[in-house]
């Protein structure tokens, strides 16, 4: 069998033609035309759609949506995304962020999904088939997922408390060795209101450190204010091991990435 | 039978529609049946760059792209860059600088570097380097291609198309 | 920046050097930057078949069976493989050079020795076809225990890793080792003042060229070959497969051209004979490429060294013993390690005249990927181990690194371990210089020594 390419105006007739066969929908295919050259024979078709929806941002309100198909290029282009770009300059080098799309990124297995990472700590919402999923939820069920992913919504963090980092052994652009994200409100008198903390590479997707997330509220954001929730931050962690790092390199360094960007 | 699809582009300037096999990439389109060989296969996977090729004015790797999706898209390539035999400033600078060894990442090179003057014609050091950080090059330690690609900046001011 | 340093040895030569010192260009150089140099891959012919190689998932395992038939009738394929249709199955390289035994299986037959090793070579219409007919392909196999690294492979009662050669190391005509015996190293360590026994060791390193290793092979139909390579030895590998495939040589045309980084890692013989068997059997061009997962996976990487150095040294700086014991990972097949462990054996007393030299190096066999030629390969590593165990010495008798290899370095007429006498050196005015460049300072008396002998 050849590998065949369904081109496909809308979204509904994307969703339609994914649901029949050996399909996966084809975002920027930097991930599945890669598989398929290196020898995945698990689809023999590739969905695009040309929906000028899914290439849609908008940010208004205090909310911003990002249609699946909209490259990390665009992202760190859009005057309304300055707060997250960091994030999605994370992501490879300029050829792939011109190609890689959000949607893409949500179903990325670690250690790639940086930009999931941040989607996760931003509390997104994912619209998937006509439905809205919270990100986590999103993240459990995805591998079964039929159909397309149509966008993702997330409300803008309050200025400055948005923090990300990604670390890679090559300098600028490498793989994950680890990324953490993590939206982080304080109030006037600089204790933590609010937390949530997102880690890529712990496990084989995104997933929250919630012990770490319980630990920051109320606490300062000094050295030992941060003590237990860097403490926290392996609990529940199953890193993975590939050719960057292996699993005990990366439960290593989390807490001291975690630390430094706590008190960056 | 493999299954072949029309695919018409803008090849350097020039309109060109060939039939591809369902599935192809970009890179082996323009390899086999376009007969632009500049941009060049190190892995198929998206990690050497060498592949990179201009699509509507944007850098791509053309190994992840695939040709159907391309058509009636504007492709740049490094073949069709000189102009009238005259090298363009970046060929020049690269030549002129010992940017080459092999020659094998040479053509993806000078895509990254051709999109980046594009978009910013007096770039700064840290911006070249970001702008070269999907191409590997496993001959010359990358500085004199570094040098090179400022050398061209500076030569064609604001020129750089 | 360029500086000739022409007042070293200016009675040596008369001065009329006329391009030294001046700009050129690579004549390659227009063909790089605008995209028209030609590699073995910029080349396609209708009706090529792709080569896709089933490769062995098992450090080491008996093959019971293997069964092609499912893979045969899959659409667009055009013919399966196996050892059965290699006339030369067992080869060795360096047999051109007589180094034999002949020990390693173009397509294996009964064993599989690494994990990668070549099993069964799908041709197909396209590169998808051929990946999903070699899926169909089944292997049987029953694994056996495998040696991962050159300690368990010495160990008396290790598995045998490769028959042809009958134990886990190569049977030089020295014996288990290439020796170098030079002066009385017992009476050397027992003069010395102080004595320092260090053990290295290094992983494989990949060369990991920007274009992967393959060929293209065009039947001229005249039953003769075309093959467009991108081999670092095109005579090696033309000789090779004239053997594999038993053809005269004057069968097989050999285009190589322009290659896209090397580095050592091209001068195995790969892909040339099983695409040159598959054009030959088909009739139809073929192209035999590794993909970048099998250029870092399967091609030859530099071997994994174990260097143990044991050196006698006095107070006063010199170096009057040195026992050196070399072990080289060659992986399941000899390729090109028991030449690069030779190597080696002459080498290990670096660029240094010692009186009282002992080195053992030996080849050895473990179930990892065949290693192969690398920049240098049986000195690159010796020499990253010599050099940081002179730095240890230095500081061991509290001496300046730099001035203590001023007093062993080697000069015109001195004597090599392995009996070379020293010509044409230059390490003590590259010192000198070096000295100066780095901004660090010796004493005067290393600055007036000289490479010519009673200098
Ligand atoms: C050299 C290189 C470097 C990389 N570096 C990074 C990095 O630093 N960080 C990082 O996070 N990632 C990295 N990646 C991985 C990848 O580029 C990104 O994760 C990217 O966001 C994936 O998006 P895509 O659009 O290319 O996905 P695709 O390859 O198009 O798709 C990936 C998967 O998601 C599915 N999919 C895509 N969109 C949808 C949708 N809308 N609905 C349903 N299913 C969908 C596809 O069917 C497929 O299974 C890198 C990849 C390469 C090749
Ligand atoms: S061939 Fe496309 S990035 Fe290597
Ligand atoms: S010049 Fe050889 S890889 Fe860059």
């Amino acid at each position: 069998m050849t590998l065949s390419v369904r081109t496909c105006p809308t979204v509904d007739e994307a969703s339609a033609a994914l649901a029949a066969g050996r399909a996966r929908y084809l975002g920027g295919g930097t991930l599945v035309v890669r598989n398929a050259s290196e020898g995945d024979l698990s689809f023999d078709t590739l969905v695009r759609s040309t929906d000028p929806a899914l290439s849609r941002i908008a940010v208004a309100g205090g909310e911003a949506s990002l249609g699946a198909g909209v490259t990390m290029a665009a992202i760190t282009r859009h005057p309304g995304l300055a707060a997250i770009a960091k994030a999605a300059r994370a992501v490879g080098g300029p050829a792939i962020r011109n190609m890689a799309t959000v949607g893409g990124n949500l179903f990325a297995a670690a250690p790639y999904g940086d930009f999931a990472v941040a989607l996760m700590a931003l509390g997104a919402t994912v619209e998937a088939g006509g439905k809205a999923l919270g990100i986590d939820d999103f993240l459990q069920v995805r591998d079964d997922i039929r159909t397309m992913v149509t966008g993702v919504r997330f409300p803008l963090p309050a200025a400055g408390a948005f923090r990300f980092v990604k670390v890679s052994r090559i300098k600028p652009k490498g793989v994950s060795v680890l990324s953490i994200a993590a939206v982080i409100e304080t109030d006037a008198g600089g204790a933590v209101c609010s937390a949530r903390v997102a880690l890529g590479c712990m496990a084989d997707r995104p997933i929250r450190a919630r012990a770490a997330e319980a630990a920051l509220v109320g606490a300062t954001l000094t050295e030992a204010g941060v003590a237990k929730a860097v403490a926290a931050v392996s609990e529940g962690i199953r890193p993975i091991t590939d050719p960057i790092a292996s699993a005990w390199y990366r439960g290593e360094v989390l807490p001291v990435h975690f630390r430094r960007l706590l008190l960056a | 039978m493999a299954k072949k699809v029309p695919v018409q582009v803008t090849l350097n300037g020039e309109e060109r529609a060939e039939f591809v096999e369902s599935g192809a990439t970009l890179l082996n389109a323009l390899r086999g049946r376009f007969g632009d060989t500049s941009p060049k296969g190190g892995c198929h996977q998206g990690t050497c760059g060498a592949c990179s090729v201009i699509i509507d004015g944007e850098l791509k790797l053309s190994c992840l792209t695939l040709a159907e999706a391309c058509d009636g898209a504007e492709i740049v390539t490094t073949a069709g860059l000189a102009t009238n035999s005259a090298m363009h400033p970046l060929q020049r600078a690269f030549a002129e600088g010992f940017a080459a060894q092999c020659g094998f990442c040479t053509p993806g090179m000078i895509m990254a570097a051709k999109a980046l003057l594009d978009q910013k014609p007096d770039p700064t050091r840290e911006d070249v380097i970001e702008a070269l950080s999907g191409n590997i090059c496993r001959c010359t330690g990358y500085e004199p291609i570094i040098q090179a690609v400022l050398a061209a900046a500076a030569a064609s001011p604001h020129k750089a198309a | 920046m360029i500086r000739l340093a022409k007042e070293y040895f200016a009675d040596q030569r008369d001065d009329d050097l006329k391009q030294l010192g001046q700009a050129f260009h690579r004549s390659d150089v227009p063909g790089h930057v605008t995209g028209k140099t030609n590699y073995f891959a910029d080349r396609s012919f209708p009706g090529m078949l792709h080569l896709k190689m089933v490769r062995s998932p098992h450090h080491h395992a008996r093959i019971r069976s293997i069964d092609t038939s499912e893979a045969e009738k899959h659409p667009g394929v055009a013919r399966v493989l196996t050892h059965k249709d290699v006339p030369h199955n067992v080869y060795t390289i360096l047999i051109l050079i007589q180094i034999g035994p002949e020990d390693e299986q173009v397509l294996a037959a009964d064993k599989v020795r690494w994990k990668g090793e070549a099993v069964v070579a799908v041709l197909a219409d396209s590169e998808r076809a051929a990946q999903e007919a070699a899926a169909k392909v089944k292997v049987d196999y029953e694994v056996l225990p495998a040696v991962l690294d050159m300690e368990a492979a010495l160990k008396p009662g290790a598995p045998i890793v490769n028959e042809y050669h009958g134990q886990n190391y190569y049977r030089y005509d020295s014996g288990a080792c290439r020796k170098v015996r030079f002066g009385d190293v017992e009476k050397g360590f027992a003069e010395a003042d102080h004595i320092l026994e260090q053990t290295y060791r290094s992983s494989p390193i990949e060369q990991a060229p920007a274009e992967t290793t393959g060929c293209i092979v065009v039947p001229e139909g005249n039953d003769r070959f075309t093959c467009y390579t991108n081999t670092q030895a095109l005579f090696f590998s033309l000789d090779n497969t004239s053997i594999i495939l038993q053809m005269p040589g004057h069968k097989l045309r050999f285009v190589g051209g322009t290659v896209g980084g090397g580095f050592g890692g091209k001068v195995d013989v790969t892909t040339e004979p099983i695409a040159i068997l598959a054009s030959k059997l088909t009739g139809r061009p073929v192209s035999f490429i590794y993909s970048r997962e099998e250029e870092m996976q399967v091609s030859s990487p530099r071997a994994a060294e174990t260097i143990v150095i044991k050196d006698g040294v006095m107070n006063d700086g010199r170096i009057v013993a040195r026992y050196v014991k070399g072990y080289t990972d060659a992986g399941a097949y000899s390729r090109h390690s028991p030449y690069g462990a030779q190597k080696g054996a002459a080498h290990y007393p670096g660029p240094y005249t010692i009186e009282n030299v002992w080195a053992d190096t030996y080849c050895v066999y473990t179930n990892r990927t065949p290693s192969s030629a690398m920049r240098g390969f049986g000195v690159t590593i010796a020499d990253f181990a010599l050099e940081v165990q002179m730095d240890k010495l230095a500081r061991l008798i509290g001496m300046d690194p730099l001035e203590f290899r001023f007093i062993n370095a080697y000069r015109d007429g001195d004597m090599k371990a392995h009996r070379q006498p020293t010509e044409g050196a230059a390490l003590i005015e590259c010192m000198q210089e070096a000295s100066k460049a780095a901004n660090w300072p010796v004493a005067e008396k290393y600055l007036r020594m000289s490479s010519y002998k009673g200098g």
